[in-house]
């Protein structure tokens, strides 16, 4: 049962930062999807829903998804839905049930850098930042590996706007579940960038498949079965993929060169 | 904490601990169509509306829910009702228990998308497991609802 | 028929959707005191020491119970009539633990918060010991799960703890090994069933408080109400008369219902305390503490000639009772008591059972209580037997399978009390289903596959079944009728309706017999101090046992109503006639309606009371049976499976209420699908389930099961009531069978253990 001490929900950022960084154990409250496992124990939760951090929004050259935006929200967005094939509400949209998307939010599921999630790969594969309120502005893969030196408040999730093709695939049995894998491959003009995640570690980019395809592409302006193969192989390989319940590391691999298909073949 | 909010239309002035999640509020207020099930956030039979939106109740916590509004089944009688008898007709109450959170995310899924596919109605509605009855006779009964609040056809993709 | 053979909605059902507040936990009163159970984090301990006093020091802590401060007196939770076939092998709380889950301490204080703080303040020293984890060879582990003497058998079930075993089932008929030699095909064949999970919705709960004259009442969700009113008098050491029992509205039970398990708890706290105490059991401690479907593993050994002809079955069964034997027995038995008779054209069967004790989660019932573990079985190894002699699966079963007026010795065999006399199957429509499924699947279009592009085939598959209605000569059900001043009936009724619509249909037969409508029947249950005795919702008996009892009881009540109608138009019986509205007196032309006249002997004539009771056991099988026909669509590439269409056609005799009977196939069916493709369970490799919520335990969605299609055969049994047989538990039986078969043909990869995961069938694809 979940043990929450004190709880206090601060109108703006820095009141919040200030809540963090008063005490140890203070705890920053996203979607909550996942508080009322287990038992925890926290002093201060610091609710961060009145903090104007729900919202999409469009600017120039980028979208802006904040923190407390929920998987509800980008699934519907229609600003989402005119950039790169719609990834973001197809990512999140078969997660669970829309009962918890409506909750799960943007900044909970980046910050906590669950390996399992769907919606993480999908951004990962588009040219996305995060905003940490304190510390600034760091490219999601430097995030994604690193986690926030110090306690701070994810305020947002920026993404470069451009013209990317983008493809999100996902192996899970039952439709409830948690996905096995999931890949998400973009294509922008004749380069490739492919991001697979639940692997079950963090999504991370499949650097040598990507400079493989990019290279066979520029040759060849196609890319035959052959070479589809061929970056099945060096996917499987330059990837760690691990064992849990849901599946395998050698099934794993196996998804990877399957999904890494299906999603090329969507984008030729 | 004292928490200010709507519950089916009516205010109510809490004081709530900190870390209780708003099924136990709602079933300690006596709103007994919201229903523990998995308390993994899973099931979907403790679905309510939070400003006209369907979350799970066991997956937000009550104070946060300072100047909001909640809506139970006991708060939409008359769909429920209408809703209800349709599922009836059909025999796929069963044994009910995870009917009013079902009949929360039909109404979310009419708000959403008044004339859906099958397609959309079985992805609204994912979240809301049963192990009565098999679901396909929940299908034959929501499609029937629809149809008659809506007239037949006009059914489009989204 | 007016009223029975109609789809009525379920007469509350309208409550149901709309959320009333009719459950248990609805009807707790707020002031109960919370109880919570310390449970053990080791599948095998002692406990060394155990100190509850900083708990008990926590304010709003009212009592703790340990093994130290309760009595010791050997029980089994199992829901079964009296003397059960399940093992007294459990204690309210015992200095072993025996699984992870198994219950350490009780506590009870003034909120949920205390009573979980105070079970963290109980020190526990435990001795940790080496459990016995795998069934396969727990016979031969040194390890004893249940080291201790004090246990029993009421019964000869081949109970020996002393090498791991609650009991043995064996059955033959015939020479199996003379005839298997004599065969021209013989195939052997092993198969494993995973422990699937009940997973209601509602989890288990009670609540309990003491009546005016200081008895014990326990409110709980329960299948079983009368036997619980006796499983607590025993466990609890208090007699029975002091007990009573009441089922409200239950959130699904599925079988997990039939095992007494959370009850136990508040009525120890109510009857030390005095005051109002409940408990609502976490989705965890229902995976962890309460029992699961029975994990099996068969080995089949068929012989056939090459023309199809089966002549030998020879089936070995090893069953996980888990840490407690319940419904081991009668599980294990079912596996091959309910599943062999659909060949009854063999020369010789043979049915060797055995199930072990393991530190693992308890078996118990779950719909289908092992028939459907020894249908996949045996249904698999028939298909991969007319695949040995390239047959096609349908004409196998229509050279071997029971047909109408058909029977066989076994059945008499594995009845208890059945005499010599044969027990002919009047009222089978196995053939009809058969027939009919392969048309509505596109059997001959289709079978066995077909190719919807590079990567993707599909295949069909088959399997058929039965179960029973009720159990011969043991399950009683017994019905009270009482006329009402106003011309109604109250139909009482120890039957516990899961949902399913029991009650509904009761009512049907009830108005059916009497001649009224469906509206004059005020239906009760149950309650074990106002409603007569019922063994309680399992075993497929509602329909047919209480049904029967239903019929019963009506009739006496139009007999009732007839002799006194006589008494008040002062004639003989002969010259009244009951038409359900009135009582007319043939002699004079005089009639009185139902309504006047219930008014009149009341309050003014005669001042009687109408009331009877009808009792029933069910004297023959009655089986229902079940042909399932799937049509699955395999990724060749992933491995992942999806049902297209899965096809059921059920002979349940005439149901009695068309629309509740498709329902129960229909969920029957993707509970089916459930066990045959997504509900994996795991254990690691410390006896902990890893698997004990639904993030991890996956049931199907609604967007995981394809189509389903059920049609009804048109049959009727004569001695059900009606011409009904039961529905419940047939419907999940043919499933993962036909699944498995299916997937087979679509790609050829035989599944032997379940369920079929995408990975599974990749690794036979390709390793």
């Amino acid at each position: 049962m979940l043990n929450i001490q004190e709880y206090v929900a601060p109108n703006s950022l820095e009141e919040a930062y200030q809540y963090l960084i008063s005490q140890k154990g203070a705890t920053l409250l996203g979607g909550c999807a996942y508080l009322n496992l287990g038992t925890r124990n926290i002093p201060l939760a610091i609710d961060l829903s009145r903090t104007g951090l729900s919202y999409i929004r469009e600017n120039e050259d980028t979208i802006e998804l904040g923190a407390m935006t929920t998987f509800g929200d980008v699934e519907h967005s229609a600003i989402l839905a005119r950039y790169f094939n719609n990834i973001l509400a197809l990512s999140v949209r078969d997660i669970v049930g829309i009962q918890l998307r409506n909750l799960v939010t943007v900044g909970g599921t980046v910050y906590s850098r669950y390996g399992f999630s769907d919606f993480i790969t999908a951004l990962h594969v588009l040219d996305t930042q995060v905003k940490l309120y304190k510390q600034g502005i760091f490219d999601l893969e430097y995030f994604l590996e690193n986690g926030s030196k110090e306690p701070d408040i994810l305020e947002k999730v920026i993404i470069k706007k451009d013209n990317r093709q983008a493809v999100f695939k996902a192996m899970r049995n039952s439709r409830g579940d948690y996905a096995i894998l999931n890949l998400a491959l973009a294509r922008i003009g004749d380069k490739f960038r492919i991001v697979v995640g639940a692997r079950p570690g963090r999504a991370a980019l499949a650097l040598n498949t990507m400079e493989y395809l990019n290279n066979e592409y520029a040759q060849k302006r196609e890319l035959s079965p052959e070479i589809l193969k061929n970056a099945g192989e060096i996917i499987a390989e330059e990837l760690s993929f691990g064992s849990n319940g849901r599946g395998s590391s050698e099934y794993r691999k196996e998804l990877a060169k399957v999904l890494l298909r299906k999603a090329i073949q969507e984008v030729i | 904490m004292v928490v200010n909010l709507k519950i089916n239309g009516r205010h109510y002035t809490l004081d709530v601990p900190p870390d209780e999640i708003l099924l136990t509020t709602l079933r300690n207020l006596g709103f007994n169509s919201v229903r523990q099930g998995c308390d993994t956030s899973t099931c979907g039979v403790c679905t309510v509306h939070v400003d006209g939106k369907a979350v799970l109740s066991c997956t937000v916590l009550t104070c946060r829910l300072d100047g909001h509004e909640v809506t139970t089944l006991e708060g939409v009688e008359e769909a429920a009702e209408t809703i209800g008898r349709f599922l009836v007709e059909e025999g796929v109450e069963q044994c009910g228990y995870c009917s009013p959170g079902l009949i929360m995310s039909i109404l979310y899924l009419e708000k959403c998308v008044p004339q859906p596919t099958d397609e959309q109605i079985l992805h609204y509605l994912n979240g809301n497991l049963c192990r009565c009855s098999g679901y396909e006779g929940q299908l034959r009964a929501i499609k029937k609802y629809l149809e008659v609040k809506y007239g037949a056809g006009s059914k489009q993709a989204i | 028929m007016r009223v029975v053979n109609k789809p009525f909605n379920k007469i509350d059902g309208m409550s149901l959707v709309k959320g009333k507040p009719l459950y248990t936990d609805d009807l707790c009163p707020p002031s109960a005191l919370v109880v919570k159970v310390l449970r053990s984090p080791h599948a095998f301990a002692r406990i060394k020491r155990i100190d509850t006093s900083e708990a008990e020091k926590l304010p709003g802590v009212e009592c703790i119970f340990t093994y130290q401060n309760i009595h010791r007196k050997p029980f089994t939770r199992a829901g079964q009539c009296h003397p059960e076939l399940s093992p007294y092998d459990k204690f309210l709380l015992d200095e072993y633990v025996r699984h992870v889950g198994d219950d350490v301490a009780i506590v009870a204080a003034v909120d949920e918060k205390t009573a979980l703080n105070a079970l963290k303040l109980i020190k526990v020293e435990y001795e940790v010991l080496k459990p016995v984890l795998d069934f396969e060879t727990a016979e031969e582990n040194p390890v004893l799960v249940h080291p201790e003497d004090d246990i029993f058998a009421h019964l000869p079930v081949g109970f020996d703890p002393k090498h791991n075993v609650a009991c043995r089932v064996n059955f033959a008929l015939g020479e199996v090994e003379k005839v298997l030699e004599e065969c021209e095909v013989v195939i052997s064949r092993t198969y494993k069933t995973q422990p699937q999970a009940q997973a209601m919705m509602e989890t288990q709960r009670a609540f309990s408080y003491l009546d005016p004259y200081g008895r014990l009442v326990v409110v709980a969700s329960t299948q079983i109400p009368f036997h619980a009113r006796r499983i607590l008098a025993n466990a609890l050491d208090i007699p029975a008369s002091q007990i009573r029992v009441i089922k409200p509205r239950i959130g699904g039970g599925f079988g997990a219902k039939q095992t007494v398990n959370a009850e136990f708890y508040p009525a120890l706290v109510t009857l030390k305390t005095g005051k109002p105490a409940k408990i609502v059991y976490t989705r965890s401690e229902v995976f962890n503490a309460t029992t699961t479907r029975h994990a099996m593993k068969f080995t089949v050994t068929i012989g056939a000639m090459r023309d199809g002809k089966i002549r030998a079955i020879d089936v070995k069964a090893l069953s996980n009772t888990g840490a407690y034997g319940e419904h081991a027995e009668t599980t294990l038995g079912a596996a091959g008591k309910k599943v062999l008779p659909l060949y009854n054209k063999v020369e010789a069967v043979r049915f060797s059972g055995t199930a072990v004790y393991t530190n693992m989660v308890p078996g118990g019932a779950l719909r289908g209580f092992g028939v459907t573990q020894g249908t996949y079985a045996l249904e698999s190894a028939v298909n991969e037997l007319a695949a040995e002699l390239n047959m096609d699966p349908t004409l196998i079963r229509d050279i071997n399978m029971i047909k109408k007026g058909e029977t066989t010795p076994l059945i008499n065999m594995t009845t208890k009390g059945a005499g010599p006399d044969p027990m002919y199957m009047d009222s089978c429509m196995l053939d009809y289903c058969v027939k009919r499924g392969k048309e509505l699947i596109k059997w001959e279009e289709k079978y066995p596959k077909y190719q919807v592009s590079r990567t993707k085939v599909r295949g069909l598959g088959m399997a058929i079944a039965q179960q029973g209605s009720g159990l011969p000569n043991i399950d009683m059900a017994a019905a009270t009728i009482k006329l009402n001043d106003d011309g109604f009936f109250n139909l009482l009724v120890g039957a516990t309706d899961l949902g399913t619509g029991a009650e509904t249909i009761l009512a049907q037969i009830a108005a059916e017999t009497l001649g009224v409508d469906l509206e004059q029947i005020v239906v009760y249950s149950s309650d074990t101090d106002a409603t007569p005795f019922d063994t309680g919702a399992y075993a497929s008996s509602t329909t047919y046992t209480t049904g029967n009892a239903v019929i019963e009881a009506a009739v006496k009540m139009k007999e009732e109503i007839i002799k006194t109608g006589a008494l008040y138009f002062n004639t003989q019986p002969e010259k009244i006639i009951f038409d359900g509205k009135y009582i007319i007196c043939s002699a004079t032309d005089e009639k009185i309606s139902l309504a006047d006249f219930s008014k009149k002997i009341t309050y003014n004539l005669l001042h009687t009371q109408l009331s009877t009771t009808g009792s029933f056991v069910p004297k023959k099988q009655a089986p229902p049976y079940m042909a399932g026909f799937a049509e699955v669509e395999v990724d060749l590439e992933t491995g992942k499976v999806e049902v297209v269409e899965f096809v059921g056609i059920v002979d349940c005799g005439t149901p009695i209420n068309p629309k509740l009977a498709r329902i129960q196939a229909e969920g029957g069916i993707v509970t089916g699908i459930g066990l045959a493709l997504y509900e994996e369970v795991r254990y690691a490799s410390n006896g902990k389930l890893v698997t004990d919520n639904f993030m991890d335990y996956k049931i199907p969605t609604r967007r995981d099961i394809g189509k389903i299609t059920v049609e009804f055969a048109p049959g009727y049994e004569d001695t059900g009531p009606y011409g009904a047989k039961s529905i419940g538990e047939v419907v999940v039986n043919t499933v993962a069978p036909a699944i498995m078969d299916a997937i087979y043909n679509a790609c050829g990869v035989r599944i032997r253990e379940l369920p079929a995961t995408p990975e599974k069938i990749w690794r036979a694809l390709n390793c």
